[in-house]
């Protein structure tokens, strides 16, 4: 059955509302964070901005922080309300999307390391273009995830995963100009090895926004979507259309 | 991927129409009433044999008065009528041929409220044999033994088998009224709120005797707790205002309803 982003304020139990909604609220501060923090890393990044840098990398431990405290308030949901139907698939989904948010936190603070070890270098940087390029593309699918995620919106989510291959598709070409860069100047092998750690990390980090993307079709559909070919998910999702009345 | 897709498509229309071999209580277009008042309107469902199925919904829904109708238990109450059948291994219960107390005992009956006799332990599982049958004492001996062991309370009342039943706690003695209902071996159990005036330890005792009693019998069971239904049976069956609101494998009523209704009654919510 679908749900909606307010199914899950319409318990008898007000108490319970307002703990589902709190897990939905603080998420969604965890996502912003996150967000934040890849914009700011690839900001350093291209702008050879060591402070910012810096201050990726340390805000690292708040983003754990906040995924310990998440899991730990669905822990006591699970142990107090012993959710079922869509409550039970909001707690799971939110367990799991943490988990995926932390790891985007970890890539973010990868790049703001290699953006530290690039500012030290003297020679030209090849393959900012590529950087710029493909941080934008999973900047908006991590936002559109995100968005999904408080929407319960699940074309969005559906959306996401389908750019999750384009993303993969210039990862995989960014990469093929990168070694014809080192091919060409020797010189430059140190600078390009740190920018394909970070369009790897990029392209983890659209990775991860697919998988959140995941969850909401998990949370709204009750459809467990990974691990499927995109090609036969859609007439899937609409079978599971609308729960009857 | 195509696997989980495909069991994800046929989710959708669950699978609770049971072939006659795994079918053993089939309840067809029926309906009751009390003194004119319909309790139970045009139910239609199978319960699989060798299966848990729970009957959920709230207070008045109709699921205590269609457990008692299984084993005709209304028989007595003049302003009953009813409508439709009901089968037992494709028997119809309301049959002209068919004998209560032979029905009675096939389809075993256990209350909220633990009812042992005013007797000793090892009279009250004797009482439905002495009626059904005689045996010699070494027999029945063997059948009491095999009876409370199976309702996990031999261990607790070997020592004193021939004192009073009221001297069982209050899980004790529902353990005892399942064992006394085992032993005439009935086919199928019905469980009416067999939990609900226990305490927690008793309940998970008596929740762990219904999962293993499934090998050996069909059992139905009715309850207030969601939990319960959902931690002990295979299949559970929704019921709201006399009518089946939904029906399909316990672990997709508890992750995915297909009905609001029933999501809204499961989660706790204002209907």
């Amino acid at each position: 059955m679908d749900i909606t982003s307010d199914t899950h304020s319409q318990h008898i139990s007000r108490q319970f509302n307002q703990e589902l909604e709190e897990l939905k609220t603080h998420l969604m501060a965890m996502g912003g964070l996150v967000e934040k923090q890849v914009q700011d890393a690839v900001l350093a990044l291209l702008e050879g901005d060591t402070r910012l840098a810096e201050q990726v990398r340390d805000n690292d431990r708040q983003v754990n922080d906040l995924q310990l405290q998440i899991d730990d308030e669905c822990t006591r949901v699970l142990a107090r309300r012993q959710p079922a139907a869509s409550d039970l698939r909001l707690v799971v989904a939110v367990i799991r999307a943490t988990s995926d948010l932390e790891r985007i936190g970890d890539e973010a603070s990868k790049i703001a390391r290699n953006a530290l070890l690039l500012s030290e270098s003297a020679s030209t940087i090849r393959g900012l273009v590529e950087v710029r390029h493909i941080s934008e593309h999973v900047r908006k699918m991590l936002r559109d995830a995100l968005t999904a995620f408080a929407r319960f919106d699940t074309e969005l989510a559906m959306q996401v995963v389908r750019e999750d291959q384009l993303v993969d598709d210039e990862y995989s070409s960014a990469m093929r100009s990168l070694m014809t860069f080192m091919m060409e100047d020797s010189r430059s092998i140190s600078s390009v090895l740190s920018i394909m750690w970070v369009l790897r990390a990029l392209e983890r980090v659209g990775d991860h926004a697919d998988n959140l993307a995941e969850y909401v079709v998990y949370l709204v559909k009750g459809l467990d979507i990974r691990h499927s070919d995109l090609d036969n998910l859609d007439p899937a999702i609409e079978n599971k259309s609308e729960k009857k009345s | 991927m195509l696997a989980s897709l495909h069991s994800a498509n046929t989710a959708q229309a669950p699978v609770t129409h049971f072939s006659p071999e795994h079918c053993c209580l089939s309840i067809d277009h029926f309906s009751l009433a009390y003194a004119g008042k319909e309790a139970l309107r045009n139910l239609t469902l199978s319960v699989p044999r060798h299966r848990v199925t729970a009957f959920i919904g709230p207070s008045g829904c109709g699921k205590s008065t269609l457990l008692r109708a299984i084993n005709r238990l209304h028989d007595l109450n003049e302003s009953v009528t009813h409508n439709g059948r009901i089968t037992l291994e494709g028997q119809d219960i309301h049959g002209p041929h068919v004998n209560v107390t032979e029905l009675r005992r096939r389809v075993g009956m256990v209350f909220q409220t633990p009812n042992p006799f005013p007797m000793s332990i090892y009279e009250n599982v004797a009482f439905g044999l002495r009626l059904q049958q005689r045996l010699t004492k070494r027999k029945r001996d063997d059948i009491i033994e095999w009876a409370l062991t199976s309702a996990a309370l031999w261990d607790e009342v070997k020592d004193r088998l021939h004192r009073s039943a009221w001297q069982l706690s209050g899980g004790q003695q529902q353990r005892l009224v399942i064992a006394r209902t085992l032993a005439v071996q009935p086919d199928v159990l019905l469980l009416d709120e067999p939990a609900s005036a226990l305490d927690p330890i008793s309940t998970l005792k008596i929740e762990e005797l219904i999962r293993n009693l499934k090998s050996e019998l069909t059992l139905v069971l009715v309850t207030h707790n969601m939990q319960q239904a959902a931690r002990v049976s295979d299949y559970t069956a929704f019921l709201h205002q006399g009518e089946l609101v939904e029906y399909g494998p316990t672990d997709q009523v508890f992750t995915n309803p297909l009905l609001q209704h029933t999501e809204n009654y499961i989660t706790g919510r204002i209907t």
